[in-house]
């Protein structure tokens, strides 16, 4: 197990540094951020400034050589467009995103659940087929578009909800959050509600045939003839089988919610990391977007090691296999 | 956002349905006839194929169908601007589904929208296909080291979401219909190297490929006329499913700003160019283009799906 172990630590740091410097080569190719940062009528001399200020006027070479020994400190540049840290702007932005995701993940479960185990019982009924029919919509839908339609809705038409941003934050341990207040809530519950439904879907889809292997099994056979209600069975017998595959799965899909943030975030205007990425794409905030990838490649990596590791720790022929080569 | 073509393939697979005894092919029906056929049992699939054809059509024949060139200025009259859907515009022309900021008929403007959507998807899952399927069949056949370090780099790229890579190396790349596809085709191209590694580790071991090899027929040759040919339909029916996801994706990235230019709008461009009159209550600009692009993505599923349970090997034979 130490020898997987190690091996596959080597491989995630080999990924995280390839992906560094693949990070590093896109955005000096990004375009020149001293176009965005001086005035349009500056002259030569103070362009020159300002490159050399950012330190954009060594080679290339040098500059990724500057970048990488930052990044080893945990420093990976001034913003060009907020003059500080390019990790604390993110940082900031962080529990906002983490939030959305979270509420994003109980309504993928408290969606996807109860559906899904519905027409597990009763896959050939109306109900069941129409079910699986929506979760194939959940699916393929474009999700920035069912988020508009919300917001046409909820926002405009119902006026139930509002359209965008972030409601009032309460601070809990230094972090702020909109969990805690109404209004905050409000806020949270359109664009939680397009992040979840892709996930929906999945859940649905888990859950549906795991329920459908569950009720085959003689567990459920000896449960019933004990004379269980069908209601403790679903509840209780059913329930807690099919609850594992899901919880492995959403655990899995955490990094992707994050990802599919950056497109709900934009939608509603939501004041969360995918909506920095987006502006500092379209600002050229180098620093910023070497961050937020840095960031969700070491997230990522860390989330498939885990997943790995476990794999391994309970299939012994994960490991065995990997130690062959 | 949905991470169109991450779904893993084992929990989209539709339940396999109870279905009578295989009828029995007739001499000479050859296994097309009997694949159509089998197509055609499935009233939803035929729906979902008449829907694509005409869409298809209409995008291929925008010019003559839509009752204004969009993107003509001479044809359009700021006067006729947010026009309600119903409402004439100046011409004469009744704007079914309403006028954007420009005075542009939406209709026109959809049918429009409908061509670059569609052809950027068609062209990126092509060229994608081509490029995973040699790949993968090439890392099935040399094996050893070679396929190691190929699937280690699908495993790579499949680790990280699709929207987040297009979204980065569109940023690199810059705006252009043209980039978006060669995005399209770096995140999708996994897919396909995947799937027909697959079949062709199962493939590779049978008689026929080990008689071609006997024959000391050359590598290329067994490889792309004996080997690839037998790993289609699996390669098919992803590449019909993710036609559906490649223009969802690409109608997401165009609405975040880095899709396709503003002289070429695709859906999700008339979508994003709705958006901020969606909050005065105009919902048309946005609405019915997504409408639009629903209709498409639904129907290519609707066939993809059809289309995986004819070609499943397990209960085709």
């Amino acid at each position: 197990m130490l020898v997987y172990l190690i091996r596959r630590i080597g491989q995630s740091l080999l990924v995280v540094a390839v992906m560094a410097t693949l990070v590093f080569l896109a955005m000096y190719a990004v375009g020149d951020p001293v176009d965005i940062l001086a005035s349009p009528d500056a002259d030569e001399f103070e362009r020159r400034a300002i490159a050399q200020r950012l330190g954009l006027d060594r080679p290339l070479w040098e500059q990724f050589g500057i970048f990488v020994w930052n990044a080893l400190h945990g420093d990976l540049g001034r913003s060009f467009v907020y003059n500080v840290p390019a990790v604390d702007v993110i940082l900031q932005r962080l529990p906002a995103t983490l939030e959305l995701a979270l509420a994003g993940l109980v309504f993928s479960i408290l969606i996807g659940i109860p559906l899904g185990v519905l027409a597990g019982l009763k896959p050939n009924s109306l109900i069941g087929r129409s079910v699986m029919s929506g979760s194939i919509l959940g699916f393929s839908l474009p999700n920035f578009w069912i988020g508009l339609m919300l917001i046409l809705l909820f926002a405009v038409e119902l006026r139930w909800l509002p359209a965008g941003g972030r409601g009032p934050t309460t601070s809990v341990l230094g972090l702020h959050f909109a969990l805690f207040t109404w209004d905050g809530l409000k806020h949270l519950l359109l664009p939680a509600l397009t992040l979840a439904l892709y996930k929906s879907a999945l859940v649905i889809r888990i859950a549906q045939a795991g329920t459908r292997e569950v009720m085959l099994q003689d567990y459920i056979r000896f449960a019933r003839a004990k004379g269980l209600s069908s209601r403790r069975i679903v509840l209780v017998h059913v329930l807690k089988n099919i609850l594992i595959p899901v919880v492995t799965v959403l655990g899995l899909e955490l990094g992707s919610m994050i990802a599919f943030a950056v497109v709900t975030e934009t939608v509603f205007a939501y004041p969360g990391m995918g909506k920095l990425l987006i502006d500092s794409i379209n600002r050229l905030d180098r620093p910023i977007i070497v961050a937020y990838l840095m960031l969700t490649v070491v997230i990522f990596v860390i989330i498939n090691l885990i997943v790995d590791l476990l794999y391994a720790a309970i299939d012994p022929r994960v490991r065995l296999s990997e130690a062959k080569g | 956002m949905a991470d169109y073509g991450q779904i893993d393939s084992v929990t989209i697979a539709p339940e396999l349905p109870a279905r009578a005894p295989e009828p029995v092919a007739e001499r000479g029906e050859s296994l097309f006839a009997r694949h159509v056929s089998e197509f055609m049992r499935a009233p939803g699939a035929v729906g979902g194929l008449v829907v694509l054809v005409a869409l298809v059509l209409t995008a291929v024949f925008a010019p003559w169908i839509a009752p204004q060139n969009p993107y003509d200025l001479s044809q359009l009259d700021i006067m006729d601007n947010v026009l309600k859907p119903g409402e004439k515009l100046g011409s004469g022309i009744t704007a079914w589904l309403g006028t954007d900021d420009q005075g542009r008929d939406m209709l026109s403007a959809i049918i429009y929208g409908l061509r670059i959507s569609l052809a950027v998807g068609a062209s990126s899952v092509l060229i994608a296909c081509a490029i995973g399927a040699s790949i993968g069949v090439l890392a099935a056949y040399a094996g050893g080291r070679v396929e190691s370090v190929v699937m280690r780099i699908v495993d790579l790229q499949l680790s990280f979401p699709a929207i987040l890579v297009a979204l980065v190396l569109l940023a690199v790349f810059g705006r252009g219909v043209d980039k978006v596809v060669l995005a399209l085709v770096i995140v999708q191209w996994a897919y396909y190297a995947r799937t027909v590694r697959g079949s062709a580790l199962v493939e590779k071991r049978r008689e026929y490929i080990e008689a071609a090899r006997c024959l000391a027929l050359p590598k290329p040759r067994v490889v792309f006329r004996h080997l690839l040919p037998n790993c289609l339909p699996p390669l098919i029916v992803v590449a019909t499913v993710q036609v559906g996801h490649a223009i969802a994706l690409e109608s997401t990235l165009s609405f975040l700003g880095v899709g396709v230019p503003v002289t070429e709008p695709s859906l999700g461009m008339l979508i994003a160019h709705g958006y901020n009159y969606l909050l005065s209550g105009k919902y048309w600009i946005s609405t019915f283009p997504g409408v639009a692009l629903v209709i498409a993505i639904v129907a290519i599923n609707l066939v993809g799906d059809r289309l995986r349970d004819v070609l499943n090997p397990r209960l085709a034979r």
